[in-house]
């Protein structure tokens, strides 16, 4: 992919260009907004990178008139500010997700892969199908190698964000926002908990291991080669 | 209530005071016109009398006895009754001439003023017979002969009385326009101070944006309130230069601590599996993550406190929150073996920021999953109480002793006998600052054994 990152700051610009060009992506780097803006209405980017606080024009800024322009890039908004009030800010000016400082990289990474692969999913899906592991949209039923597997609703939803996520990995954070649905800080892994359970019910009795935690990242679902 | 009661009872003695001082002003003032109007009259009187008596006496001097009796005679005749009283007589008190046939008892001087009773000299006009009395003067002609002159004072009185009246019917008015200004004037100016009070309170409440209304007409109170706004306006500069400076720290020292971070995941990552130094990097990686955690935690307990998040505040359905903190810890909870109950018997709405509400319930509930020894009970409550919804999880573990539950609220503070459970000692800060910016209240109480934590938020409709 083709990757424009709007950053001030040099080091976390070079950090951010370093991982992702060994993630394989192609990476262009704006020093401010004015010239993020124009670099990104005059050539052509799968995704945005755009920090909250740059100098000349607003990161914020950017995205709406990139948005107001008809541009529908994905952006992943930055910013050292983690308030609710400024993550929903960010989201309402356009970005698709919003990432406080400081971040691991994997989580970058994760959430970048969301939301490039968020747009490209158009039509509506019924079911989802890893390996042998399948679960119907519709009337939430599960089955693995056609053995019926009974879960709780918030169980189902933690497994339904997984398959939709399949081969890539999804952070602890991005579960408690898109499964729970609350913006907090855990104070223990209590996530870990869930996914353990979860791997009890799918996963158990089984010689191919569909969920695999991914250390000091977070966790896949995904069908070994 | 209170504060009503209190507005009230100042207002009184306010009002008391200002009528107290308006009262006597007004008695004083009218004690005088009295004496202006009243007293003129009488002593016009008097002035009359003693002018007559002198006249007479002087014909006695003048002319002798027998003139003088004639005089009496001729002014008797010309009087009705006795609205004139004349009276001759000798120091055995025979009468000589006059229209006094009973002589008062008098001193030997002259010059002495007396009141005698006289008959109605108008009782047939007015077919009533009242009680008259006389002014009287008395003049010594010889050692034994006295003349007496005085006049009929009955119509004196009754102007005196009339005025008297008068004065009495605009003292009561004045009492009564006295006490409804005082009233007025006090209420007026206790308002203006309650306004000052008002704004005081939802000052202190977190809402610094507020200011006291002018009257606008630059009295002493509008002064007060300038000067208290122009304080304010001066404590909201400081404050937000504060909140921009630590806004400011945050970017600036997050941005290096993310460069630090990255560094070590770069560093982590590239050593993978086969360097020696990789359990003491996986070390420092721990560290600064719990560096930055603790960093993140003070910033956000620093703007919660700032109470901006106020404006973001909708109905929030507490059962449901509940619900929710139980659901996503209840896995954790089970795998200690430890019992939850949870009774959330109605659903309550409190007005609040409800990802703020999940992360203190969700600190309190982790907190008792963590200090609850295996297979011990811990309780989640919703209930309406007389003050409010209250919130109750209670636990059954160590508790905490009665001396520390006002300490844990502050910073950093941590059980001695907890060094190595692993947390920064923000938890119940962030619990606290939470409450506090909902308007609610936090108890610690003994559970016999554990921690009960009553949490109080007042109704949301």
């Amino acid at each position: 992919m083709r990757i424009l990152i709007i950053e001030d700051d040099a080091e976390v610009a070079a950090y951010l260009a370093k991982g992702l060009k060994e993630a394989g992506h192609n990476v262009v780097h704006a020093a401010d907004g004015e010239g993020g803006l124009f670099l990104a209405t005059s050539e052509t980017f799968d995704a945005l990178i755009v920090d909250r606080m740059i100098p000349r024009l607003d990161g914020l800024a950017v995205v709406q008139k990139l948005r107001a322009a008809g541009n529908r890039n994905p952006v992943l908004v930055l910013s050292a500010l983690g308030e609710v009030d400024d993550r929903v800010q960010g989201l309402k000016a356009g970005g698709d997700d919003y990432l406080v400082k400081p971040f691991a990289f994997s989580e970058l990474l994760a959430r970048l892969d969301a939301i490039c692969r968020r747009g490209s999913t158009a039509a509506p899906q019924t079911s989802l199908k890893v390996a042998d592991l399948e679960i119907n949209l519709l009337t939430h039923k599960v089955t693995r190698g056609g053995q019926s597997i009974d879960l709780q609703p918030r169980e189902f939803r933690l497994l339904e964000y997984l398959m939709k996520h399949a081969g890539r990995v999804v952070t602890r954070t991005m579960l408690l926002e898109s499964v729970w649905d609350y913006h907090f800080d855990p104070q223990t892994n209590v996530i870990d908990v869930h996914i353990s359970r979860l791997r009890q019910k799918i996963d158990k009795g089984f010689d191919l291991q569909l969920l695999t935690t991914v250390r000091g990242a977070g966790y896949m679902l995904h069908a070994p080669e | 209530m209170r504060l009503n009661k209190l507005f009230l009872s100042s207002t009184v003695r306010f009002a008391a005071i200002y009528m107290a001082l308006f009262a006597t002003s007004v008695l004083i003032l009218f004690g005088f016109i009295y004496w202006a109007t009243a007293g003129y009259l009488e002593r016009q009187t008097k002035a009359v009398i003693e002018t007559d008596a002198a006249g007479l006496a002087d014909r006695f001097r003048l002319n002798g006895g027998e003139a003088l009796n004639q005089l009496i005679a001729q002014r008797v005749s010309q009087t009705r009754g006795q609205e004139k009283v004349y009276l001759l007589a000798d120091r055995a008190g025979k009468v000589l001439a006059g229209n006094l046939p009973t002589p008062p008892a008098v001193d030997p001087v002259s010059g002495q003023w007396l009141t005698v009773e006289v008959d109605d000299y108008d009782a047939e006009e007015d077919g009533e017979e009242e009680k008259h009395f006389a002014l009287a003067y008395t003049i010594w002609l010889s050692d034994t002969l006295y003349l007496l002159v005085g006049r009929d004072v009955h119509e004196l009185e009754e102007k005196q009385e009339i005025i008297l009246q008068a004065l009495g019917w605009a003292f009561a008015l004045t009492i009564v326009l006295g006490l409804v200004g005082g009233f007025v004037i006090s209420a007026g100016m206790l308002r203006r101070i309650e306004t000052i009070n008002e704004t005081s309170r939802r000052i202190m409440t977190g809402d610094l944006s507020r200011r006291i209304p002018l009257g606008g007409s630059g009295d002493e109170f509008d002064q007060l309130a300038q000067n208290l706004n122009d304080m304010l306006d001066q404590i909201q500069t400081l404050m937000d230069g504060i909140r921009q400076v630590s806004d400011n720290i945050a970017h600036d020292l997050r941005g290096s601590l993310t460069r630090l971070r990255s560094h070590l995941d770069l560093w982590q990552s590239q050593s993978a599996g086969n360097d020696i130094h990789k359990p003491i990097v996986d070390k420092i990686v721990r560290e600064a993550d719990n560096l930055l955690a603790t960093f993140n935690a003070l910033l956000r307990i620093a703007r919660i406190e700032a109470g901006n998040r106020r404006a973001g505040f909708a109905a929030v359905e507490l059962k449901t929150v509940l619900l929710d903190v139980v659901e996503l810890y209840e896995p954790l909870i089970a795998g200690k073996g430890q019992n939850l109950e949870v009774d959330l018997p109605e659903d309550l709405t409190i007005l609040g920021d409800r990802d703020l509400l999940f992360q203190a319930f969700a600190n309190l509930l982790d907190n008792a999953a963590k200090y609850t020894p295996d297979n011990g009970k811990i309780r989640v409550a919703l209930d309406r109480g007389s003050d409010g919804v209250r919130v109750l999880i209670a636990d059954s573990g160590k508790g905490i002793p009665a001396p520390a539950r006002d300490k844990v609220f502050q910073r950093f503070f941590r059980l001695e006998e907890s060094p190595d459970t692993p947390g920064n000692g923000l938890g119940l800060s962030l619990v606290a600052a939470v409450v506090k910016l909902h308007d609610g209240e936090i108890r610690l109480a003994d559970n016999h054994p554990g921690l009960r934590v009553e949490m109080t938020f007042p109704a949301g409709n």
